[in-house]
């Protein structure tokens, strides 16, 4: 008997009486939904502005700006030099401030939002959901998808909290 | 046999620091408290999942056939482990085909529970915890100390004196913000030479056929798209039915764990990255056993949000290493017994039945329930300590005769006052060891109430 057979010999065996699943509830709404996104992108670390993305400081000073998506790098480390990345999202979650971005818009090398030194997402103004029940609605089956809310952050040393761990140093989410 | 008042004793013997630790865990336990009740439908969200996850686990093998055949369709190679030591040589098998010497991990607890690092380290693999708590509990030799936090037990200047020695940072130089500045290099350097990237999995959705990772650093990320391999590691009930599903689990998880509205990063790992492959081990190590388990079953439905551990009295007190297990705090108390009962024996009755840790818990897991289960059968199987029987026979007889509590009640009242330090104090009462007994009061709580109600 393989392993895969054991295992699911034993769960069938061990599988409790059926119970039906639950419907997720409906989630909080929000009187200014794209108010509360900047609001809540804010505490986490983030800031979200209006305007034109090329006007913005880490644009204007980065060395290396890569827009996505970007199909000619031969390799993924061939990133790890890029200040700024700019990429399209699909659209961001007031609850919690995250924005969906999905594979296609990264491009071919997927690890350019976080190897990037900061980045630049871009957002269209009214695409700003209430929460993550309305949020799973909208996403697809991309072979790869990220919700990012914020720039990479830790706080493994004594609970302080540290911008920039591995990843991004920064994450400014633009509306259009 | 040492059990966990005795591995807890060195760490409570430094009061300032497990008092530190007992404030920092509070904090974190307070930042999710603010989460939650800033979510009005909270409490519907906890019975969703965990109808959610008790439905999955009702047909858990179809749903892990039904996320096998999509996780192939999408490309990615499916191994299944009956136990720890399959699961690391499925994952040496992968690396040592491949000739990669060189792997990154980002954290996962199943790796932990399968001590994979030093069987890979002993096959000439050089691994690298790349989330920055488990770097330094790697670089100190030690395993983590919490499932989420696993460098809370450590102050900054045990972090700073660990980076002065290995990573080379200024002697004295404590600031978190410098010494993660100086991880980060050193981990992006370990990152950007790795041959394969590891990361564990918080749910594997059936109905897409992919796992999501919820971090905060992007180490895991970056470990699983810049390596040409990925390989994710699960345990078999890690199953969410429907992609829907996630938006429960994602609202609770992070809110649950670190008070966070959610992790920098949910990634949904669909397939491999361009021109790379990707694998996916699902390890069964006992799981199916606890399955079988009526009263305990309820324990898979864990999420590792580490809740129950920042709330829990015991743990804040005593820390992760007092426990003996990869999992401390409630939810380890109630799965390490299935594994080795007379090794663990001890952790059922390390807590205070306060339930706070089913309070807290976001799918519901009924813990202190389980505790007080296991309890029994420890006690019924003999795994318990003669001395605890004994103690417990004595106070069953005392507790059943009215009389005789009274008369108990009367003589100590009157003779303990009398009894000179060094018989109270002695070695037979461990309990005295950090604490002082209250004076005696010079009535009973009944000799008050009597008063009381003829007044
Ligand atoms: S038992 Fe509940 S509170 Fe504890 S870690 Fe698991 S999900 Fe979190």
């Amino acid at each position: 008997m393989t392993s895969r057979e054991a295992i699911m010999e034993a769960l069938r065996r061990a599988a409790p009486p059926p119970c039906e699943p639950a419907e997720p509830p409906r989630g909080i709404r929000f009187d200014d939904p794209v108010a509360k996104f900047s609001e809540v992108l804010a505490s986490v670390g983030g800031r979200c502005v209006v305007g034109d993305y090329r006007e913005l400081e880490v644009v204007q000073t980065a060395r290396r700006v890569l827009t996505c998506p970007d199909q000619s790098s031969q390799s993924p480390h061939e990133l790890a030099d890029v200040d700024v990345a700019i990429v399209q999202g699909e659209f961001g979650v007031a609850e919690n401030g995250a924005v969906w971005v999905p594979a296609a818009n990264l491009g071919l090398r997927r690890v350019v939002f976080v190897i990037a030194q900061h980045l630049v997402l871009r957002v269209p103004a009214n695409a700003i959901v209430h929460n993550m029940h309305e949020a799973y609605q909208r996403v697809g089956r991309d072979r790869f998808g990220v919700f990012i809310s914020g720039p990479s952050k830790t706080a493994d040393i004594e609970q302080a909290l540290v911008i920039g761990a591995q990843g991004p140093r920064s994450c400014t989410v633009v509306l259009e | 046999m040492t059990g966990h008042p005795e591995r807890a004793l060195p760490f409570v013997l430094d009061q300032p620091r497990a008092h530190w630790h007992d404030e920092s865990l509070w904090f974190v336990r307070q930042k999710r408290d603010r989460q939650a009740s800033a979510l009005p439908e909270w409490e519907e969200l906890r019975n969703a999942a965990h109808a959610i996850k008790s439905h999955t686990m009702s047909r858990l093998a179809d749903y892990l056939a039904l996320f096998e055949s999509n996780a192939v369709a999408n490309g990615i190679q499916v191994h299944w482990a009956r136990d720890a030591n399959e699961h690391n040589e499925i994952v040496y098998g992968i690396l040592a085909e491949r000739g990669v010497t060189r792997l990154v991990k980002s954290k996962s607890m199943l790796t932990e529970e399968c001590h994979l690092n030093p069987y890979l380290e002993a096959r000439g693999v050089e691994v690298t915890d790349t989330d920055l708590g488990e770097r330094i509990v790697q670089l100190r030799k030690e395993p983590p100390s919490h499932i989420v936090l696993p460098a809370i037990h450590l102050k900054r200047q045990d972090i700073g004196a660990l980076f002065h020695d290995q990573l080379g940072t200024e002697a004295g130089a404590a600031d978190p913000a410098y010494l993660t500045e100086a991880a980060r290099g050193h981990l992006r350097d370990k990152l950007l030479n790795a041959g394969a990237g590891l990361t564990g999995v918080n749910f594997a959705v059936a109905e897409t056929g992919g796992v999501v990772v919820c971090t905060n650093e992007g180490n895991a990320d970056m470990g699983a798209s810049l390596p040409p391999i990925h390989i994710a590691c699960m345990g078999l009930e890690k199953i969410v039915p429907r992609l829907a599903d996630l938006a429960v689990f994602v609202r609770l998880l992070a809110r649950s764990a670190t008070g966070q509205p959610v992790t920098a990063y949910t990634s949904h790992f669909n397939g491999p990255r361009a021109g790379g492959e990707m694998h996916v081990v699902i390890v069964d190590n006992g799981r199916s056993k606890i399955l079988a388990e009526e009263t305990f079953r309820r324990s898979l439905n864990c999420i590792r949000c580490g809740a129950c551990l920042n709330t829990c009295p015991v743990y804040r007190r005593s820390g992760g290493y007092s426990y003996g297990y990869t999992i401390p705090g409630p939810i380890g108390s109630v799965l390490a017994p299935h594994r080795d009962p007379a090794a663990h024996a001890s952790l059922p009755f390390a807590s205070s039945l306060c339930g706070s840790c089913s309070d807290v818990c976001p799918v519901k897991v009924d813990l202190h329930h389980q505790l007080l289960a296991f309890r029994e059968r420890l006690v019924k199987e003999g795994k318990t300590s003669s001395a605890k029987s004994l103690a417990m026979s004595v106070m069953s007889t005392v507790f059943q005769r009215p009389w005789m509590y009274g008369a108990g009640g009367w003589l100590m009242r009157r003779v303990v006052p009398l009894m000179p330090r060094f018989v109270l104090y002695g070695p037979w009462n461990p309990w005295g060891l950090q604490r002082e007994l209250p004076p005696m009061p010079s009535e009973s709580f009944r000799d008050l109430l009597e008063k009381e109600e003829t007044r």
